[in-house]
Parts: C-alpha cells; structure tokens; sequence
C-alpha cells in the first residue's frame, strides 16, 4: 500500500496538501485535501475597535481585500445600525463588479488557463502563465488587459489597487469623479469584447474536456449564492438560496443575519480548515458548493441581458443543475460578462457622481453580520462588540471554506479517475491540482494563513515511508 | 532686565542665543532643524524619545538637544554619520517595542513615527518585534487609547497638566513596562478630570490617541491647533 502525498498545491491562493493513499494493486484508496496553515484573525482581533476590522481583515488576502473590506463594513453598518447613502452602496457595488473582474480574469487567464490551454500533461515548467504567454500571446495579452480593466476601476475609486482604505464603515471615503466615470467606460467596450471571445473560445473547446468536465468533482451536492427577492444572481447585497442536487430551492432569501442557522462549521482533524456544511442536513452530508457555478446553480437568473442568455446556454448544456467543479472556468467567464454589464449600468446612471458618501454613527447594536458574494463564493463577516465599540467576538467564514468538503471529494474522485500507482505520472497528479484549482480556493483566505502558492505531493508506503515525492513552486 | 545673549556654535555656524534657552530651542531659532518626536513647541521638554541627540565638542557623550542649557562658546554638531546610527536605533527600538502595524492604523500617512522611521532610511527593522499584548481603552464616548500605538513620548501627559490644566494623563511604571495612564489607572470614560478636549489626542504623536470612528489612513492630527493655542495664551516655555 503506497501513499501520495502533494504538498504544495501551485497555482492556488496559499497553502494546500493533498495526501493520497493507494491500495497494494496501485489503486486509490482514500484522499485527503488539508490546508496547512493557520493566522488566527478572529483572534487577535478581539478588543479592537470594530471600525478598524475592514482595514485588518483585508489583510487576509491581497487578491481581494476588496471582498473583506465590503463584507467587514458592511458588518459595521450594521454594527453602527446605519442605512448608508445610495450612492454609497452603488458606488460599493461599482467596486465589487471590476473585482470580481480582476479576480475571475486573474483564476482563467493566469492559473488555470495553463492547464487546458497547454495541456494537462503538458511540461511543467512552461505550464504557467509564462508558457501561456510564450504560446498563445494573444489570449495572454487579453486576460492581462481584463485583469487590468479590473483593476482601473479600483483604483479610480479607491486611489489604490490593493488594500485601500476607501470603503469605510458607513460607506465610502469619497465620490466618483467626472473624469474617472468617463474613462472606466472609454474603456469598457474593449472589456466586453475580450470577456465575450475568451467565453466564445472556450465554449468552443469544451468538447476537448468532456472527460474533465465528467470526472472533475462531478457529483451532486446542493449549491448556495446570494439572490434578490426574484432570485437574480447578487453579489453585494441578498439573501442566501440554498438550491438542492435535484434543483429544488431548499432554502431561499436567507437574510445575513440568520446564516449560523443554516450553515454549520466542522472541525477537521487534518486541516486548519474548517468545513461548513448545511445544517438542516448536517455533517458531512450537508455539502454544498458556493462561487461562480454556486451562483449560476442557485440562482433563476442573472438580470442582465447578455449575462442570461449566457447563463440559459449554460444550463441547457448542463442542467439546472450543473455538477461539475470543471464548470467553475465557465461559470467564471459568464460573471465576468454580468459584471461588465452591471459596471455599465451602474456608470450609465448620473446618480453614481452624487457626493454624500458616508453615514455616521457609533455603536447602535452589539453584534453585525456582512455577507456578499466575493469572486470565490459566499463571504461573511460577524462581529460582537462591546456598548464601547471593542470587538468581543469574531466570526468569518470564507468562500473557499465552504467549498472544502467539496474540494475533498473532488480530490477523492479526480484521484480514482487518472490515477494509476503503478505508473505514476506527473501529468496524472496535475490532474489533481487542476480540479482544486477549478475551485479557485484562496487558502490564506480560508484559514485567513499566508503563504506561498505551491502545493506538494508525497507517495508513502503503507507504513508511512515516502516512495516519492514533488514539490511544484 | 533683558534676557543675556551668548555666542555658540551649531554645525560650525556661529549663532547668537539667549541664555537659559535649551540647544533645540536655540537652533530652532537660528533656523536649524534638529529631528524630534517627543518635543513639542510651547510645552515642557522631557528628553523621553532621544531622537534630539547631538554631539558637544568636548564631551564623548551625547546630549539631548532638547533639554540641554546653551553654554557660551559650546560647539554643537547636529548631524553626522554617529548621530544618524544612534537616532535610527533608537527609532527602531520604538518600533520594535510595542505593536505598529502601519498598514491597519488609523494614522497611517499622518504618522510622526513613521515619518520620522523613513527620514532615517529605516525600511526594515534588525532587531526582533517584542509583540506585547496590549489593552485598548476605548471607555471614552469619543476618543480612544491604544497602547499598541504608544511611543511613551508623554505629550498626552503634558499637554493636558500644562495647557488644559487637567493633569488627567500620567505615567506608570518603568521601562518596558511603562504605560500612559488615564487618572489613578482607571478607565479614561469613568476620568472625572477628563473634560474630553481632545488636545491629547491631537499632540499624540501616532495612532496611540484617536478620534473614534476613522477608518485607516483617517486620523489626521491638528497638531498645529494646540500649537497655535500654546502661543495664543502667551504659555513661556
């Protein structure tokens, strides 16, 4: 009996280990996926005031301190019991659109497209976003210019692409300009072309992963995302819907506030991820799956025209309910054209150049919960104060978090498939890493740990004696 | 009777000052720049942070400019390879001593240490963090105390005893112990002797002393306020 180990987990957003163990015939007998490593913001939080948490929160993840900063202020709205400005929240949305730009255009283009663009088996020290550039230049160049699309708008509102410190408890720090309004949409059309070729192009090769897409975490689980009250696709603001394997709506519109009564956390044993699971059903079996194809599952509709009917191919393709983690890369590159479309919106309506920005108040309620859709899936802040405004209490539970028990399982499945241990391939344990990285985990998120993005892989013996090992960086 | 003029030197230039008046004072007069944090112009000087130092010809010590006497003929050299050494350690233990994490702190881009560390050239730190646990006092309905942020420079202490009047802050323990104390060590929002003027919080140098409610990079202090208010009470120093 041998036992793979691969640790560190590349392309990924911190630290993973996957640890594979074969049977005496080579054949896969269990996996497991754990992250291994942890920071410990809920903790070290604690007695500091509440209106600084979206600032230190942030600083769980460089790729979207967006996301932490909205759900950690919007925790504090709540906190401080304030309706912020319209503007405010347009403005906010303005900003969590272009991430999840950024962000969606960051996992296709530069961490996931070297696996179905250069090829699964593919030489692994080309298959990278160097290799993508080197091999297909144009598509590279058009994901870099997506990316930075993303990005302009962050910093035309928040004067810093990373980490600003412009959304603020209450709102926003300052308003829109003129000239910045007027050049994110000179720049828009380019935007929209690219995200609607990369969509064309990669519809057009899905016939190329038809065993992907059937073994690549394929099975039923329910899926969660955040609607309107008509059940479009939000990503600010909603309820939670909790949609089933078979496409019933199980649960639906469940406010922030009420989410600890439908989502549980576990603790696993090998992991400092912990692993959330839905708790009318409970654990394990309570799965689901949050982040783009969450989203397109739970959600009627995306409430933009492009975007819908982008969504309704989707799901004629693959059912209500599509299953495979594989759908991840499509679902992404369907948000990106909502996100687009609402960026335009948002920007087509002169309400966005108002200049009240920012309500005021001190502590109005003891605890708060912010919850929005961040690029990865459901994110929630919730917080308990004192009457002084001192964090007593923190809880986060992070996009990549929920989708850990499915990730196990995708692992498992991906594992059983391609892997064959008498003749263990690179090619075979990228496949591994390919179908994690479908999910686009943020790690350092999930565990709110840093770290490197590299995964590493062990084959042990069934005393526990490393056979071999690979290290990817 | 008029106060007696005495000749000195600073950095070889030969400057007339008045007698009494501390080495800082006379430089500042003259127009020369000696880099300070703890100082601050109208209240007492204390030679708490030690970033003032300057080397006396005839003396191997070194001496803080800002409680130090002229002296006639005294030759004063208020920057050189030496001094930069010394005021970049003591920065640096600054630092080091309690938790100042820039990037999260609400004076961050507004912050005296942190302008000061980069005067200095200070990008990275050599010596290991201390990482105390520190308390933050946020009792006050208005204002809050974050020890983390505190560089132990005492002008919360002197601005409210000798321009306020209240005496509310003051100093307990020693050395790496030391802490700023809000009235007999108790809570700053139970101080009766806290009229909640807010001239603590805008001398503090850092973060240590804000205004509750601002975000990171939100706390601009109005430093020259307190200052201005110094001078237009006609305060001698």
């Amino acid at each position: 009996m041998k036992r793979i180990t691969i640790e560190p987990v590349s392309r990924i957003e911190g630290h993973a280990k996957i640890t594979i163990q074969l049977d005496d015939l080579g054949h896969v007998a269990n996996t497991e996926f754990s992250v291994t490593q942890v920071r410990g913001f809920e903790k070290f939080t604690e007695g500091h005031p509440f209106y600084e948490m979206p600032g230190i929160t942030a600083r769980i993840c460089g790729i979207c301190p967006i996301s932490h900063l909205l759900a950690s202020a919007k925790a504090c709205d709540a906190i401080m019991a304030v309706r912020i400005p319209p503007v405010a929240r347009k403005l906010r949305e303005l900003v969590h659109f272009a991430q999840i730009v950024q962000s969606h255009a960051l996992s296709f283009f530069y961490l996931s497209a070297p696996d179905f663009l250069l090829g699964m088996d593919s030489d692994p020290a080309s298959r990278n976003v160097l290799g993508v550039i080197a091999g297909h230049p144009e598509l590279a160049r058009e994901g870099i210019e997506l990316r930075k699309f993303g990005l302009l708008i962050v910093e035309g509102l928040a004067q810093e692409r990373v980490h600003p410190s412009w959304i603020v408890p209450g709102g926003v720090a300052t308003p829109l300009s003129n000239a910045t309004r007027d050049r994110i949409l000179s720049e828009l059309p380019a935007a929209k072309g690219i995200a609607e070729r990369t969509l064309q192009f990669f519809k057009g090769a899905l016939d190329q992963y038809k065993e992907e897409i059937e073994f690549f975490g394929s099975f039923p689980t329910m899926y969660a995302g955040m609607v309107d009250a008509k059940g479009n696709l939000q990503l600010y603001d909603g309820g939670l819907r909790f949609r089933s394997a078979t496409g019933d709506v199980v649960e639906d519109y469940v406010p922030a506030e009420e989410y600890s009564n439908y989502i549980g956390e576990a603790s696993l044993r090998e992991s400092y991820l912990k692993a959330p699971f839905f708790k009318p059903i409970g654990y394990p079996g309570g799965v689901y799956r949050v982040g783009p194809l969450g989203r397109l599952n739970a959600a009627s509709q995306c409430g933009t025209p492009k975007a819908d009917a982008e969504f309704r191919e989707f799901h004629q393709r693959f059912g209500t309910v599509a299953h495979s983690a594989f759908l991840y890369h499509y679902a992404r590159l369907i948000e990106i054209v909502h996100a687009l479309e609402k960026i335009e919106t948002l920007l087509d309506d002169t309400r966005i150049l108002e200049t009240h920005t920012r309500a005021t108040a001190g502590v109005n309620a003891l605890e708060g919960v912010g919850m929005i859709e961040a690029p990865r899936g459901t994110l929630i802040h919730h917080y308990k104060v004192s009457e002084e405004g001192a964090i007593t209490w923190a809880n986060l539970i992070v996009a990549t978090g929920h989708n850990n028990l499915a990730i196990g399982r995708s692992v498992q499945q991906v594992s059983e498939h391609f892997i064959d241990g008498t003749k263990l391939t690179e090619g075979m344990l990228n496949r591994v890493s390919a179908v994690v990285r479908a999910y686009d985990p943020c790690l350092s998120c999930s565990t709110h740990a840093s770290g490197l993005l590299a995964m590493q892989i062990r084959l042990l013996d069934a005393n526990g004696g490393v056979l071999d090992e690979l290290m990817t960086d | 009777m008029p106060q007696k003029k005495i000749s000195i030197r600073i950095d070889g230039e030969l400057i007339s000052a008045l007698e009494g008046q501390t080495i800082l004072q006379a430089a500042k007069a003259n127009g020369k720049y000696i880099p300070t944090l703890c100082d601050l112009d109208g209240l007492t000087s204390v030679g708490a942070c030690r970033i003032c130092l300057v080397e006396v010809s005839g003396s191997e010590r070194l001496f803080p400019a800002c409680t130090t006497p002229i002296q006639e003929g005294m030759s004063v050299t208020t920057n050189s390879p030496k001094l930069t050494r010394y005021r970049r350690i003591s920065v640096e233990l600054l630092l080091i001593e309690r938790n100042h994490v820039c990037a999260v702190c609400v004076s961050n881009g507004h912050c005296e240490l942190q302008t000061m560390a980069s005067a200095l050239g200070i990008g990275t730190v050599g010596l290991a963090y201390n990482f105390p646990k520190l308390s933050i006092d946020m009792s006050h309905p208005r204002f809050v105390l974050d020890h983390n942020r505190c560089i132990l420079c005492t002008r919360c202490v002197r601005v409210c005893a000798e321009l306020e009047g209240a005496h509310m802050w003051e100093l307990t323990s020693r050395g790496i112990h030391a802490r700023i104390v809000s009235e007999m060590n108790e809570q700053w929002g139970k101080a009766t002797s806290c009229t909640s003027c807010g001239k603590c919080v805008h001398a503090c140098p850092t973060g240590a002393l804000a205004e509750k409610g601002w975000a990171v990079e939100e706390m601009v202090k109005k430093i020259d306020a307190v200052t201005s208010l110094v001078h237009r009470r006609g305060a001698q120093v």
